[in-house]
């Protein structure tokens, strides 16, 4: 009954073609905005931006630029926390190395870095699929971190090879608190969803979805296979690049490269099964998932312990936690395989129909 | 009906949870506050709870003794697992309940620490990092809330070279340096180079690969290089694998120094007799030889408050040493209380004096029933090490036997090195480094 379109008439290809066809869509994700860039920044303590918000986003946004590559264009990666680190370093030697640099453009040199060495280690996709370019990409993701490991140079010589980095500063003004810093990464990781969302919906995001369903049938209706497939790397590891600056400049503030292990590939790997593959929302939904239910339980499940009388110390909370959080993601999985955002999109049809089942 | 209110009282204890962790606490009047961000499983947890299990023994043990002069300790711990992000997530949770009265952070894990190292800064919180962490930070200038306690790894590196000369010179002899291929590894290669260009010996560096559990190719080219001495910098499962490819190979391992992440009963007793001869440095001994440990024993564990759930592990090396930990932080705030007020509770800024002022001497640690257990500490505004000592230790195949007194680095070759850093830092940085001349007149 809420959520009808009825009455809601498209007079123009325009209309047809909005990102939000629907008027209920609208109003929600301009709520959401609202919430997200005014009620928050107002209300939001400094645990809740430096500890909770602030990662959400960036692994929001590494999921996504994951669920570009492996959801759109069938393309399976375990590179994803290498190329963060790739933009991670090159931010930071853009910023220490050129006197003046702006700290945004180093961020789009840095997507701009990962995108080239996204692209080098894509080439195998041309030959090889499925489970076996998934090695191929682990190739990537110890490489570059033995790389970033072996050449000082890349560190700017620093002698423990932890790059620790400068201040963040946007036209005279500075983004020292947490309010600011999350303000920034938000608008950013706004934007570059925005953009994925409408080239998913453009001829581009349909020739991924066209190789990723078929690529010999892609091929056959004319869509290039190779420059297709690289161009999905490229944009994927674009956008795991800036979210590694961002993790870098906005986040943790100084990184080593042993931070960027092959855990975090498969936590954004994870996040966007859970999320949803092939879907930006998802991207989201899987992010918050797999980052703040650790959090939530870990602070819940003490209180829980103390009101039932029970004797936990913090190593057993920390075990039940990992419990109750593998099986927490089996559930998730068995009752919907296609992720959180498949349970929003069914939750939005009944809602379609609702109150009436018919 | 019952089971809908027991929903909702478990929902609304959860509610409380997660906002009394965003909002600050209420603080007692007198009570000193310690967040702990500790970890007990994960990959590094045995010797999280040896450590974490030594430093809040300690603190119990200081609370029922009556506090430090009246103010009792209180604590919280939170999980880390050794990961950075959950350790800054621990630090955020925690923070704002540490605001009124902290007592030093210890993380035990140095990407924590590099992580915390600007936070600490901007929220006036004390940071001690002892024996790992940002070691370039004893330049306290640069670094006024960061202390890397007692001794670092470069002050190490050098004091083993130190042993090794009085051994019979190192004039044209060679050292193979074998490192965990990260942060902690690499640090003390700068210091190690500089060593080797002023006793003359050849430095050759084999890194080993996280987690380093297989080293064939390393040795190998040890056996070629016939070395005389190998100082290991290893970490968790790479040490036992050296030692035990090192009798595989044929290396005598009476010429085997490791670190002091490299010498605890973890490390020895898992490769069995290989580890007969191995040495290590350390800056606190192990054992229940020493009065205060006894004590803790007689006094925490009697009392039914002891915190490890494996007693053997207590008087490890790793417990002992979270005893030491606890013992500066404690110190710490005693010297803050001298200057500031007997009885009350420390801020931030206090306790930070009290760090930069420790005088730990060999009769305060006397008093305290810790003779030997740590060397003396002495901290100022541009040397908050304080120490730079260590002991060397050789396993027996079932106990770490201290083979030396305390042995101290070359302090004019190492510190110019971490000003070097620290000035290189501050300019990346834009800080500018405080006085610490002028501050002394004050």
């Amino acid at each position: 009954m809420f959520y009808r379109e009825t009455g809601q008439f498209k007079t123009s290809y325009a209309a047809d073609q909005q990102i939000f066809p629907i008027r209920q869509d609208r109003i929600g994700i301009a709520l959401l905005l609202v919430a997200a860039f005014v009620v928050v920044p107002l209300v939001a303590g400094n645990y809740w931006f430096n500890a909770i918000l602030i990662p959400f986003l960036i692994f929001a946004l590494a999921a996504l630029g994951l669920n570009i590559l492996t959801g759109y264009a069938g393309q399976l990666s375990l590179g994803s926390a290498a190329f963060m680190a790739v933009g991670a370093y090159a931010a930071y030697n853009f910023q220490v190395r050129v006197e003046g640099m702006p700290v945004l453009l180093s961020f789009i040199l840095a997507g701009f870095t990962a995108a080239g060495v996204g692209i080098l280690f894509g080439l195998p996709s041309l030959r090889i699929k499925g489970f076996y370019l998934a090695v191929a990409t682990l190739a990537a993701q110890f490489f570059i971190v033995w790389c970033l490991t072996k050449f000082p140079y890349l560190s700017n010589n620093s002698s423990s090879g932890v790059i620790s980095v400068p201040s963040v500063s946007i036209l005279g003004f500075d983004f020292d608190t947490p309010q600011s810093r999350y303000l920034l990464v938000l608008t950013i990781v706004s934007l570059m969803a925005l953009a994925a969302k409408n080239m998913v919906r453009s001829t581009t995001g349909r020739a991924w979805m066209a190789v990723r369903d078929m690529d010999v049938a892609a091929e056959v209706i004319g869509i290039r296979l190779m420059h297709t497939k690289l161009l999905a790397f490229a944009v994927s590891s674009f956008y795991c690049g800036v979210a590694g600056a961002l993790y870098a400049f906005c986040y943790l503030g100084s990184v080593e490269p042993d931070g960027f292990s092959l855990d975090l590939s498969f936590k954004i790997l994870f996040m966007i099964i859970v999320g949803g593959v092939g879907s930006i929302l998802g991207s989201f939904l899987g992010a918050a998932f797999i980052l703040l239910l650790p959090i939530f339980l870990d602070i819940s499940l003490p209180a829980i312990a103390e009101l039932l009388h029970l004797p936990f110390d913090s190593a057993t909370v920390s075990h039940i936690q990992l419990m109750v959080f593998g099986a927490l993601i089996m559930f998730f999985l068995v009752v919907e395989p296609h992720g959180l955002a498949r349970l929003w999109q069914i939750a939005k049809e009944k809602l379609r129909l609702w109150p009436f089942p018919h | 009906m019952i089971k809908k209110a027991k929903q909702l009282v478990i929902a609304s204890s959860i509610a409380a949870a997660l906002f009394g962790a965003a909002l600050p606490a209420a603080q007692a009047a007198e009570e000193q506050y310690f967040m702990i961000p500790s970890y007990r499983v994960g990959p590094y947890g045995a010797n999280g709870q040896a450590f974490y299990g030594g430093f809040v023994d300690y603190l119990n043990y200081v609370n029922m003794k009556g506090g430090v002069d009246g103010v009792k300790l209180a604590w919280d711990e939170c999980e880390t697992e050794y990961n950075n992000a959950k350790g800054v997530e621990c630090y955020e949770r925690l923070k704002s309940k540490a605001k009124a009265a902290p007592g030093p952070i210890h993380t035990m894990s140095t990407g924590i620490s590099y992580a915390l190292v600007d936070k600490v800064t901007a929220d006036k919180l004390p940071l001690a990092m002892m024996g790992y962490g940002l070691t370039m930070a004893v330049d306290g200038s640069v670094f006024p809330w960061a202390f890397p306690l007692v001794t670092t790894y470069q002050m190490q590196a050098s004091a083993i070279i130190k042993f090794l000369k009085d051994k019979g010179g190192l004039d044209g002899k060679k050292i193979v340096f074998l490192y965990h291929d990260s942060a902690y590894g690499k640090e003390p290669i700068l210091a190690l180079e500089a060593e080797s260009r002023l006793n003359k010996f050849n430095l050759v560096q084999i890194p080993v690969a996280h987690p380093g559990n297989e080293q064939g190719a390393q040795w190998q080219r040890i056996r070629q290089e016939k070395p005389d001495y190998v100082i290991m910098w290893g970490w968790g499962v790479m040490n036992m694998t050296a030692i035990k490819t090192a009798q595989k190979m044929g290396f005598p391992r009476e010429k085997m120094i490791g670190s002091w992440w490299a010498g605890s009963e973890e490390d020895v007793i898992p490769a069995g007799d290989a580890a007969k001869g191995y040495m290590s440095a350390t800056w606190n001994v192990s054992g229940k030889g020493v009065p205060l440990i006894a004590d803790i024993e007689k006094t925490v564990y009697d009392g039914g408050k002891g915190n490890l759930s494996d007693k053997a592990k207590l008087g490890t090396i790793l417990y002992n040493r979270g005893v030491s930990a606890a013992v500066l932080s404690v110190e710490a705030i005693r010297a803050a209380q001298a200057k500031y007020g007997k009885g009350k509770a420390m801020n931030g800024e206090q306790v930070r004096w009290g760090m930069e002022n420790l005088n730990l001497t060999d009769a305060r640690l006397k008093a305290l029933g810790a003779t030997g257990l740590l060397p003396e500490v002495k901290t100022s505004c541009d040397n908050h090490e304080g120490s730079g000592k260590v002991k060397m230790q050789q396993w027996d195949g079932s106990k770490w036997v201290v083979l030396t007194d305390w042995i101290e680095g070359n302090k004019a070759l190492i510190h110019p090195l971490f000003q070097a850093d620290a000035k290189k830092y501050a300019k990346e940085k834009g800080i500018t480094p405080r006085d610490c001349a002028a501050e002394a007149k004050k």
